[in-house]
């Protein structure tokens, strides 16, 4: 069976599911029963200068009734005594010394208060630090958090004053609200950081109630900007971690968005060490990270890999630049007529929002019928009920398949520009495939391509 | 016609508890985000009044209710009862592709009434916008064909009369469906929406009192929108005796003056959809013991599958290829009913209707001892007024109509509903009211171009 053994910059645990810096790593006594649980690290909820927190304080995006799909918070950092953060965090690493427990750190910028700060964490007995750059509401406004993130310089400069004080491993969490988020990895880098967490989460404002015309959350009649975090924010995550795995190369603990192994084996293969979760915590409990662990041990035995490494970063080669994508890989769709339900969702969205390559003329054989003709001739059909006692003798017409043949749409291969939209909306697994279509031309990019117009150079 | 479209039996609110109890908001929304959406989607080809499903489905997702019900009444003014009565297994849901992915259709019919009953409880308002027309209609018979003739001619700003000789208007949809699928007091509400439309109702028998020639003075055009005759007879000896009575009347009789004692053992002679929805009901009125009694076997009986089994459910009794041939009166009271003669039948060569032909067993005579006959043989055609009605051709009993439009051999009378199809369902009969007043629309609209 494969390990999820994990040493991620130099910080080790028996598996690489982090409860991220949030709610759920607010106290000692949630933390251990995170690792009673199963969790191999988990990042401290915030320390630093007790705050005040408002209420309420989260608010949510529910898509076609799935509940959190994206979640907003406007919490602050740790509004528990330091003191008392600490003795929890002495007491859990007692506890359970083979799991990681991480301090998430944020204090004004000065030199001597970051100096004390990681003097008593470490002190504590934390495996590593993490630096709070991130936090995107509130703490930006009073110079920290993101107003740290978002500025190179600064985040060299205070990640230079913790390397002089830290004994163990500093991470760096980065802020997405940024243009190029490399920027500031590489400026963490410069400063000593030891590795990055990404991505903190994005500012946003989920909702607007629509009869008191407040935007969510509401705090006695107004709302703030928050951070948007879960579900709906992986493939931002899933960028940026691609981007910094690469530049400025160090280790990268993986967040947004990841909410099962699945998720989890995507940030792995684009580099990361270790993956933290918030959201999916906040929804479900603890008890999710069971089958994150069994689901990914799973994959990997099918697979192969006997540890994390073994596949960690193997899809970052399969991420390029698209000038070097190759112009003339050429695929079209196919619908599978037994496994066609007939809801000709694909059809409309072709018409619609694609390119008009697939006809509903299996039985008519006369194909682009524009979707409104179609509707309009259904329309005019005069239908009853059928009642066995008056309609004696009478068949419905049938096809060889399950859906009535008139129904199943048909793609033109000549006309399909392979662009997946159909297969994308269509509710059947594998009912539309994207066949290879061998023209016998060789790759060639873009570049390749613009190179070979422009011809060779005279001198 | 003046009554108030108020009838109420308090006790059949518990006998007949809801059959598919209502959605409540939550559940209504969890199940119109499983509606896939389908594009030219198959349950709105399988309704016969083309309710655009996926749309007025997709507005309960997004919340906006009121426009799900316009959505619905759009294509059905009848949205309310239809959601209730019809038969969505073999209609709809039936086609709903579904069947062919999680195998679970969306439950339409339950997500129509829930639209609905939204609407009727925020107050039921539809906004006519056509400008006032001077044209104007008769329709003959207040069942849901004319209902939903009337209905859509005032959408387009036509003056209409709806008559009928009875004192509620709805037709079956107010006497003939059974209680836990359609109370009487929905119906009325959905005829009081339409009167809200500014259609008229007038109680007449058409025929005696007022004739036709003086609709046909008085009006542009004469929807008939009838219906059948009274439901067949036995033909058998004993059928006067008291005790016996017909479907139809049984279950007008329940719904509306529940005035009934059903007594301890109830047979109930035929095998369609109203047999049962009679069956069913004598069960829940409190006979002990119901038995059905069918000449034909379980595959050959008409009623549809889901009613079938629904009805075991309840506890009705069917004995299959059995024929009454005489009902006695009991030794206590001969006058009223105590036993029913029956003979055991064998089924023969198919007959046109491609059925088997039931044939007597000999010597296979037997009585049950019973408190109540209900015979439900289907109800038979309504050939008085109709003949009379000049130019209007009538086969089998049956209205001939142009079906797109609904119009008869005379132009200026069209038909609708069970008097041209034989004895459809509700939604059939909307169908045929709305295209009948769409092709009045039309001629109009030919004769002045």
């Amino acid at each position: 069976m494969a390990s999820l053994e994990t040493r991620f910059a130099g910080i080790r645990c028996p598996n690489p599911f982090w409860l991220a810096s949030g709610p759920p790593t607010n106290c000692g006594e949630q933390v251990m029963r995170a690792f009673d649980a199963g969790w191999g690290g988990a990042v401290w909820k915030t320390l630093g200068e007790p705050i005040v927190n408002v209420c309420s304080r989260y608010s949510s995006v529910d898509l076609n009734g799935t509940r959190m799909m994206g979640l907003n918070n406007i919490e602050l950092i740790t509004d528990r005594p330091l003191d008392v953060n600490l003795r929890e965090i002495a007491e859990v690493k007692k506890r359970y010394p083979h799991h990681a427990v991480i301090a998430s750190l944020m204090v004004e910028s000065k030199r001597e208060a970051w100096h004390e700060i990681v003097h008593q964490a470490e002190d504590a007995g934390a495996d590593g630090l993490e630096l709070n750059f991130g936090c995107p509401h509130g703490m930006s406004e009073r110079g920290m958090g993101s107003a740290v993130g978002q500025v190179p310089d600064y985040t060299c400069m205070i990640t230079e004053w913790v390397k002089e004080a830290a004994r163990t491993p500093v991470l760096v969490k980065l802020t997405p609200n940024i243009t190029d988020i490399r920027t500031v990895g590489r400026a963490a880098a410069r400063g000593g950081a030891n590795g990055l967490s990404a991505i903190n989460t994005i500012n946003s404002i989920t909702g607007i109630d629509l009869d008191t015309l407040t935007p969510r959350p509401d705090v006695d009649g107004q709302s703030a900007h928050g951070g948007y975090c879960g579900p709906a924010v992986k493939p931002i995550a899933l960028n940026m971690v691609q981007q910094i795995a690469l530049d400025p190369g160090i280790p990268v603990s993986g967040i947004g968005g990841v909410s099962g192994w699945k998720d989890a084996a995507e940030f792995i293969l684009l580099g990361c060490g270790t993956v933290q979760v918030c959201t999916a915590a906040m929804h479900y409990g603890f008890r999710i990270v069971e089958d994150m662990i069994d689901g990914l041990i799973n994959w990997m035995d099918e697979k192969g890999f006997r540890a994390i490494e073994d596949f960690r970063g193997l899809s970052l080669p399969r991420v390029t630049e698209w000038k070097h994508l190759n112009l003339n890989y050429k695929i079209v769709a196919e619908i599978h007529p037994e496994k066609c339900i007939g809801c000709d969702l694909c059809y409309i969205a072709c018409w619609d929002g694609a390119h008009q390559c697939i006809h509903m003329d299996r039985v008519s054989g006369n194909g682009h019928v524009i979707p409104a003709v179609l509707e309009a001739a259904s329309r005019a059909r005069i239908t009853t009920t059928p009642i066995p006692k008056l309609d004696a003798g009478s068949a419905s017409a049938s096809g060889p398949y399950r859906t009535p043949l008139a129904r199943i749409p048909r793609v033109d291969p000549d006309e399909c520009v392979g662009c997946n939209l159909c297969a994308l909306v269509c509710p059947v697994d594998r009912c539309i495939t994207m066949e290879r279509v061998d023209r016998g031309v060789p790759r060639e990019s873009w570049e390749q391509r613009a190179a070979a117009l422009k011809g060779p150079v005279i001198a | 016609m003046t009554e108030p479209d108020t009838v109420e039996i308090g006790s059949n609110r518990e006998r007949f508890p809801d059959l598919h109890p209502g959605f409540a908001a939550q559940p209504a929304l969890v199940e119109a985000l499983r509606c896939l959406y389908c594009f030219d989607a198959p349950c709105t080809v399988a309704c016969p009044t083309h309710i655009d499903v996926p749309k007025f489905i997709k507005k309960i997702a997004t919340d906006n209710l009121r426009g799900s019900a316009l959505a619905i009444l759009d294509s059905n003014i009848l949205g309310l009862s239809c959601s209730r009565v019809c038969p969505v297994e073999v209609l709809c849901e039936g086609a709903c592709v579904m069947h062919r992915y999680n195998q679970q259709p969306i439950e339409i019919g339950r997500l129509q009434r829930f639209a609905m009953e939204r609407f009727y409880e925020s107050g039921a308002r539809l906004p006519l916008n056509a400008a006032p027309q001077t044209h104007r209609v008769a329709c003959i018979g207040a069942g849901p064909a004319s209902l939903a003739c009337a209905a859509e001619l005032r959408r387009h700003g036509w003056q209409v009369t709806v008559f009928d000789k009875r004192p509620l208007a709805g037709g079956l949809n107010t006497y003939g469906i059974a209680e836990y699928k359609l109370r009487p007091a929905d119906s009325l509400a959905e005829v009081a929406f339409v009167r809200s439309l500014g259609v008229e109702f007038e109680q007449a028998d058409i025929g005696n009192g007022l004739s036709l020639r003086e609709l046909e003075q008085k009006y542009d055009f004469v929807f008939l929108g009838v219906g059948l005759g009274a439901m067949d007879r036995l033909g058998i000896p004993g059928e006067h005796l008291r005790g016996v009575l017909d479907a139809l009347q049984f279950i007008a009789r329940y719904k509306t003056s529940g005035d009934i004692e059903v007594g301890r053992r109830v047979v109930i002679i035929g095998g369609g959809n109203t047999a049962i929805d009679a069956a069913n009901a004598a069960r829940r009125l409190g006979a002990e013991e119901v038995l059905l009694l069918y000449r034909r076997g379980e595959r050959e009986m008409p009623a549809f599958d889901f009613e079938y089994y629904r009805s075991k459910v309840e506890g009705v009794r069917f004995h299959f290829q059995v024929q009454p041939v005489a009902i006695h009166g009991s030794a206590q009271d001969p006058g009223r009913v105590g036993s029913i003669e029956c003979v055991r039948v064998e089924l023969g060569a198919p007959d046109a209707s491609g059925r088997r032909t039931p044939v007597p067993v000999p010597d296979s005579h037997f009585r049950l001892d019973c408190d109540m006959v209900i015979p439900s043989l289907g109800q038979g055609r309504l050939s008085g007024l109709l003949e009379s009605c000049t130019g209007v051709e009538l086969r089998a009993g049956c209205v001939v109509v142009d079906r797109a439009t609904g119009r008869t051999g005379n132009p200026k009378y069209y038909a609708g509903g069970d008097c041209v199809n034989g004895g459809r369902e509700v939604v059939d009969a909307a169908a045929d009211g709305k295209r009948a007043a769409l092709g009045m629309i039309l001629a109009r609209a030919a004769e002045t171009l």
